[in-house]
């Protein structure tokens, strides 16, 4: 097989690079401080989960409250003590739930922890490069995010709770610490976490940029990488020039908040107090945060994008469908996501004529994704699909990236967001463009290369399980929010039982706290499979899903360094699936044409003049043959 | 064959690193652009014009900047030239002049202060900016300095030329940009001050 060549070529040659990566190296240097690209993954992996799951337990505390608002659990006090006195929660503390619910999804796990384990895991791996341009600074951005999750989490420590603004932590409520509890110390350790997020997000995405450009493989040419490796880049492009701007936001906050600057701030009374910040502008605030927050969203959702895109290929055996377009859809995502923010702001006054053209690239947005709907099904139609729970998890976040983004249409509309801005509408939106298929593709990844991270499989039975109720739970818990958000229930209300018009909604409420207990229930599963794979798990063989890609060309056993030997060269795209000619149905990267020579097609040799004579010539040999015959 | 070339890819390779540099350059621009886009947004916004004449110092400041870039220029070409003294030399002016412009910069705001009564925390937040691009531009200058220092101190240990202009070049990659960002900051607040 093509691998074992690789392989050969490594023994013949045995450098001096296999050698100094098996010194025996230090727990602290080896599992701690590890400057290896493929245990920073896993570091980033395991956080992520961690605090994924820390964030779904806070939602399954709110859902409660709106669920049952007029009910007492003593339950809840004896676990939340002053955040929730007897038996209900607080609404002080429900709103730091739905922040730091929001902060930790959006941030920790779907940027840190999607892109941080699988742009340090694939990027090396796939590109063909011993580790990251520089492995200190990637060790560090792990340290970085690390501190900034203890920092984030600490804020439930202190006496009058965390942060509680919303995870968009718009002024006056984030600058004033006394506006709120949850503007106290709570909103510092918010600001700090985030620096220090910014930090390691920055320091992430330099080396993924540079990784890629700099480090390719021989033969790995731009347009023979997959299209994780391409998703992946395009995020970290996002990342590195959409952070700095949050972070020129959050300056001047930190001034507002700490030093009695004026940028965000004006004609402010506080407790019948006329305070002295004149002039300031809080929608100032909001253009800055989200010239972030919009290419933020896409920073989620791309790299999910890559994974489904590669699984998707990979288990329906057949080439990606348009591998072109989905790369330019790419771009054109990456390119568009900075001219959409505007759309975020509709309703805050802005001038109506600037609402329209906000409202048009917006919408010219659903083209880009239209075109990668569409490449996903096609590569699906007639594929031989397997259908193993990395590929469920791809196909659920293609569904779920169909159906939140029909109301995405609606939402960019700047007539339509008078009446839905700010309700359930958009919660459900989100929840299913951004929140599901992000976490869908994140867990697709998992499925997929958990052989890769611990050399062993997952349970398929439980995999099964956990998709199927992840799946219709999912649904269950958004799909209902849109004919609330139609009605007009406002999001990050405490309770509805105030509002006669929205009262009836309240058994809706109790369903969707249901279908979200089942399917944080079905989380367990996961755990457990998780888990217990690592340690107990099917040993993996070197190439799982018979697949293409670099990745699987490496041992099973992980070195620093990855390939024991030479890095293997690349010859071909890695969407060679059920190629017409070939032996098996797939071809990694890694075999030359000249031993493909039956499989091979006059468009592979388009910019070779020499391979396209050669395979002339051996189709009128074998014609020659023929007639022999 | 393909051995030797593969070899070849697994030296000691320091283009991704300086690559490195140039990213967070690009990331360091978009937040001095975020800053002056912000102003924008503000005093168009509310009409709150800066309506102050730039203190003469802020002039002074781009002079040793200029100048500092000039002298960190040839200390890199002593260092190419492998005149080593003359390297060290042009670093500590360097170094001298990167101190000059940061004291320069704090006294800028003296005269903003004391002499001028344009505040940081003043009700016309587009003066409160004059402060925050000042600052967070002299925030890079002390990492630039740092920088510059431990290339100083490469230089005293005797390390492997590569290593030597590998240090020189980063160095010399941040403050030029630095230099460059002063200036658009000052050409900015000058085209705003009325």
């Amino acid at each position: 097989m093509s691998t074992l060549a690789v392989h050969d070529h490594g023994v013949a040659h045995h450098d001096d690079h296999g050698h100094e990566h098996h010194h025996n190296q230090s727990f602290l240097s080896k599992y701690v401080f590890s400057m290896d690209h493929k245990m920073i993954a896993k570091q980033f992996l395991i956080t992520g989960i961690t605090m994924a799951v820390i964030a779904m337990i806070l939602s399954i505390l709110f859902r409660i409250q709106l669920a049952y608002p007029d009910k007492t659990f003593p339950l809840l006090t004896t676990l939340l003590g002053r955040f929730a006195p007897n038996g209900r929660i607080s609404a002080d503390f429900y709103l730091s739930l739905v922040t730091i619910h929001g902060t930790i999804m959006v941030f920790f796990v779907l940027t840190a922890g999607l892109s941080g384990t699988f742009a340090n895991l694939l990027i090396p791996l796939q590109v063909g490069a011993r580790d990251m341009a520089s492995p200190f600074m990637n060790m560090l951005s792990y340290w970085f995010f690390f501190m900034a999750s203890v920092v984030m989490l600490s804020s439930f420590l202190v006496q009058k709770g965390p942060a509680s603004g919303g995870w968009t932590i718009y002024p006056p409520l984030s600058a004033l610490p006394k506006a709120m509890p949850g503007s106290g110390e709570g909103m510092t350790l918010w600001l700090i976490s985030m620096v220090m997020f910014v930090a390691s997000s920055l320091m992430g995405g330099i080396n993924y940029v540079s990784t890629v450009l700099n480090m390719r493989t021989k033969g790995m040419d731009l347009w023979k990488m997959p299209l994780t490796i391409w998703a992946l880049f395009l995020t970290a492009i996002l990342g590195v020039l959409a952070f700095p701007v949050l972070v020129a936001g959050v300056v001047l906050l930190i001034f507002d908040r700490s030093f009695g600057t004026s940028f965000y701030l004006s004609d402010i009374v506080l407790n019948g107090v006329q305070q002295p910040f004149e002039g300031g502008s809080p929608i100032l605030f909001q253009h800055l945060f989200w010239f972030l927050g919009h290419p933020e969203v896409y920073i989620v959702i791309m790299p999910a994008m890559g994974i489904s895109s590669e699984i998707m290929s990979v288990n329906s055996r057949k080439p990606i469908f348009g591998y072109h377009a989905m790369v330019y859809s790419l771009v054109g995502i990456t390119v568009l996501s900075f001219i959409v923010w505007g759309h975020h702001m509709f309703v805050t006054g802005m001038n109506p004529f600037l609402g329209g053209v906000f409202m048009i690239t917006t919408l010219i947005i659903a083209v880009p994704s239209a075109v990668k709907t569409f490449n996903w099904l096609a590569t699906l139609w007639r594929g031989n699909i397997r259908f193993t729970p990395a590929m469920l998890f791809a196909i659920g976040m293609v569904s779920f990236f169909i159906s939140g983004g029909l109301t995405g249409i609606f939402l960019g509309n700047a007539a339509l967001d008078i009446n839905l801005h700010d309700t359930y509408f958009v919660v459900a939106h989100f929840h299913l463009v951004m929140g599901s298929a992000a976490i869908f593709g994140m867990l697709a990844g998992v499925y997929h290369w958990f052989p890769k991270m611990f050399g062993r499989m997952m349970d398929e039975k439980l995999g099964y399980l956990h998709f199927w109720l992840t799946f219709i739970g999912a649904y269950l818990v958004f799909f209902p929010m849109h004919f609330m958000g139609l009605d007009g229930v406002p999001r990050r209300y405490y309770a509805f039982t105030e509002f006669v018009s929205m009262q009836r909604w309240l058994t809706v409420n109790t369903f969707i706290t249901w279908a979200a207990i089942m399917a944080a229930c079905a989380q367990v599963a996961f755990l457990y499979n998780f888990i217990t794979s690592i340690f107990i798990g099917k040993k993996a063989t070197q190439n799982p899903w018979e697949s293409n890609t670099l990745e699987w060309t490496t041992p099973v056993e992980h070195l620093h360094g990855n390939w024991p030997g030479e890095i293997p060269t690349v010859y071909r795209w890695p969407y060679d699936y059920s190629k017409p000619g070939a032996e098996e149905d797939y071809i990694p990267q890694t075999v030359p044409f000249s031993q493909t020579m039956s499989s091979n097609q006059a468009h592979d040799f388009e910019d070779n003049p020499k391979g396209l004579e050669e395979l002339n010539k051996f189709t009128s040999t074998l014609k020659a043959n023929e007639q022999v015959k | 064959m393909m051995a030797q070339i593969q070899k070849n890819n697994d030296r000691l390779d320091l283009a991704p690193k300086k690559f490195n540099m140039w990213i967070f350059i690009f990331t360091s621009f978009m937040f001095f652009a975020a800053l002056t886009s912000g102003f924008i947004v503000y005093s168009g916004g509310r009409g709150h014009g800066l309506n102050v004449i730039m203190p003469s110092a802020f002039l002074y400041s781009t002079i040793i900047i200029a100048i500092s870039s000039g002298t960190l220029f040839l200390a890199q070409k002593a260092a190419k030239g492998l005149q080593f003294s003359k390297q060290r030399m042009f670093l500590w002016i360097t170094f001298i002049l990167g101190v000059a412009f940061f004291i320069n910069q704090v006294y800028a705001w003296y005269v903003l202060t004391y002499r001028m009564n344009v505040y940081l925390t003043d009700t016309n937040a587009s003066r409160s900016f004059v402060y925050i691009f000042t600052g967070m531009h002299l925030v890079h200058i002390i990492a630039a300095i740092l920088l510059l220092l431990n290339t100083l101190r490469g230089t005293y240990k005797n390390i492997p030329q590569v290593r030597n202009l590998f240090k020189m070049e980063m160095t010399s990659i941040f403050w030029h940009f630095l230099g460059i960002i002063w200036i658009y900051l000052y050409v900015f607040l000058l085209l705003n001050q009325n």
